[in-house]
């Protein structure tokens, strides 16, 4: 992992010591709200619906035991006992008192962490595939890349003022676990016909009010070249970026009013223009980054014990089957905790299960954690011989849920529970939603099945790629859902698309349940997920599930 | 035609714990919405309103919410504001702590 050096050391400290300053500045009347906002947000604080919320960064979702137990730390100490980990793999705070965040921030610092850019018309925190420096598919770690991405865009002086806030995510994997399509710029590593590293880039992608799939405006970007090839992305972006509307600002509608080839254009010819600028120096940090990057020594041994387990241990099986994965060394896991028990809020982890999961980390996962954009936690690294033991303990601490990538392990974002922009709330539906689908035991099943809630247009909730995404509205004075069917947020990406009318908070569990029977009615075979099957029907057989009353009209007429 | 006037409490959150508080009729910020004032005429709401607002020390983001004269006291009118005297669905971390 990477560790802070003197630089950054002083850069965060100076940054907290002059934002307590405005805080005493603001509580002591010097500064006015409308001064003091634009100084918090700097520091990823927001006043939410009923408290302040900070937001804290986890760059590329990598965390070492230590930060975690401090987070866990944070949480008793300032907040109420836990944490929620989000989509931009943060974790956010939803109860911290405005004299303690300062703090609050010091207390990051010592652990390497803070929350800058974690809000504000900025680049924020860069996003990587959760299972980066694992993964049996990979091409290479993308996580030094996504470390000099931080650097540099940390208070980069050009890019502080943008038109809206701007998202960045990279894989170093061809299967897409970091939603590249759906960021303002998304990096996919590949190799070209000579072998060599480099990246497509994807620009123009994102959810919310209007979503779209990002488009490719370069196939094949040498890996040294990328830092120039962003900084002109971002520079063209923030020259012709549409300040006078704020939901016709994000990059999606730049690229869409101009045209990816002039786009295109306009990009080559400012990387053109500033590549001399990149000295080389970028690439000495980048190699430094990969040395802090390497692989942990990971050693033989024997697998008898997970042998023993999966064949004498259904639960463990099952959670063996659906929690882990294949590293790319032989006789080692990935193993996925899922912070999404039945009818439990997706993405809280109490402070108890941080340090259960710090614990583990260190004892069997050689000291790393990964946050997932799915809002659930990973030990990258662990033998399988010693998966048994870390599945006892988190069945203990309540973490053992074998359900990632199932119905249950819903992405919702805070919603109105929380979040001052929301129009409706996610986590009850989410929660009702698993409750229901635990009740029914027909989770493993159905399969492979992503739903996504989010409470407002905002889509934090990724509701847009989800095979089955819930957008909750205000509809007169009440909460009503609508719901979109066909998402997809990988490699194959796809928008889903709105099935009909939406539905009230209580009919939208009995619908989601005749959209799951449907598909099990209509899938050809076990193999067939949710996605193959609406891609290979379209919508017809599960709206029809989802409106009898239509059909019935229909079929009467 | 001007929207007919509805009855008002004005509401904010407060500096500190960034708590929803609402302005009662003897000048508290009360963390209660049923000690609330409720206002049904439209021009003493923009005065009371102002004098809201002229609080940076207390309050931040103080405005007008619709309610309704409950048995004790206004009671919100929308999901979103009856949200905000209760806390989070999720948890019993907000107000409904103190209930």
């Amino acid at each position: 992992m990477y560790s802070y050096s003197e630089f950054d050391e002083q850069f965060v400290r100076e940054r907290v010591s002059q934002f307590r300053a405005q805080v005493e500045r603001r509580i002591d009347g010097s500064l006015t709200e409308d001064e003091f906002k634009p100084l918090r947000l700097m520091n990823g604080l927001y006043l939410q619906l009923h408290a302040y919320m900070l937001r804290v960064a986890i760059p590329y979702g990598t965390l070492n035991p230590h930060q975690m137990r401090q987070l866990a730390m944070i949480a008793e100490k300032w907040d109420k006992g836990y944490g929620h980990f989000t989509t931009r793999q943060n974790i956010q705070y939803n109860w911290p008192k405005l004299k303690d965040v300062p703090d609050i921030l010091d207390a990051l610092a010592d652990v390497e962490m803070h929350a800058i850019q974690t809000s504000g018309n900025t680049i924020r925190n860069v996003t990587a595939d959760h299972f980066a420096g694992a993964a049996a598919d990979e091409i290479a770690d993308p996580r030094p890349v996504a470390e000099l991405l931080r650097q540099w865009s940390t208070d980069h002086p050009e890019f502080q003022f943008l038109p809206r806030k701007f998202k960045i995510a990279i894989t170093g994997s061809p299967n897409d676990r970091a939603v590249t399509k759906a960021h303002d710029i998304g990096l996919r590593m590949v190799r070209n016909d000579a072998g060599d590293e480099g990246f497509e880039v994807i620009v123009g992608g994102g959810l919310g009010r209007t979503p779209m799939i990002g488009k490719v405006v370069r196939e094949f970007l040498p890996k040294a070249d990328l830092l120039p090839y962003v900084e002109a992305i971002v520079s063209v972006w923030n020259l012709l970026g549409r300040r006078d509307n704020k939901y016709k600002a994000r990059i999606k509608i730049t690229v869409h009013e101009h045209g990816i080839d002039e786009i295109r254009r306009l990009v080559e010819e400012r990387f053109e223009e500033i590549r001399p600028q990149f000295s080389g120096v970028d690439q000495e940090l980048l190699a430094g980054l990969e040395q802090a990057f390497a692989a942990p020594d990971l050693q033989e041994a024997s697998l008898a014990a997970f042998e023993s387990a999966y064949t004498n241990d259904a639960m463990f099986r099952a959670f063996a089957d659906t929690n882990v994965v294949d590293h790319k060394v032989p006789g080692y896991g990935i193993v996925s905790i899922s912070l999404k028990a039945h009818g439990a809020t997706p993405g809280d982890a109490s402070a108890d299960q941080m340090r259960v999961m710090a614990d583990l980390a260190e004892r069997y996962g050689h000291s790393e954690l990964r946050i997932s954009h799915e809002q659930n936690v990973i030990l990258p690294h662990v033998h399988k011989s010693d998966i048994p033991a870390v599945h006892a303990a988190l069945k203990e601490a309540g973490l053992a849920t074998a359900n990632i990538g199932l119905i249950s392990d819903i992405i919702a974002c805070p919603g109105m529970d929380y979040c001052a922009l929301a129009t409706a709330r996610s986590i009850p539906i989410a929660q009702e939603i698993a409750t229901r689908i635990d009740e029914l035991k027909i989770e493993h099943e159905v399969g492979h099945m992503k739903i996504k809630i989010s409470g407002c247009i905002n889509a934090c909730g990724h509701h847009h790629v989800g095979h089955i995404g819930i957008l909750g509205l205000d509809r007169a004075g009440v909460e009503n859902y609508q719901i979109t069917l066909g998402g997809d947020g990988t490699e194959t990406a796809s928008i889903g698309e709105r099935a009909g009318p939406g539905f009230p908070a209580e009919e939208v569990v009995p619908a989601i349940e005749r959209i799951i029977k449907a598909y099990l009615d209509v899938r050809e075979g076990e193999d067939e997920t949710f996605l193959m099957a609406y891609r290979r029907l379209g919508p017809a057989p599960f709206k029809a599930a989802l409106y009898p009353e239509s059909k019935e009209q229909a079929d009467a007429a | 035609m001007p929207r007919k006037f509805t009855p008002k409490v004005v509401t904010a959150n407060s500096l500190i714990e960034g708590d929803a508080v609402w302005l009662t009729a003897d000048d508290r910020w009360s963390p209660d919405m049923a000690e609330a004032q409720l206002i049904e005429d439209e021009e003493l709401a923009q005065e009371r309103l102002a004098h809201a607002t002229a609080q940076p020390d207390q309050v931040v983001g103080a405005y007008l919410a619709d309610a309704v004269a409950g048995d004790n006291g206004p009671v919100p009118t929308h999901f979103r504001e009856a949200f905000r005297t209760r806390g989070p669905s999720n948890y019993d971390h907000g107000k409904q702590t103190a209930v």
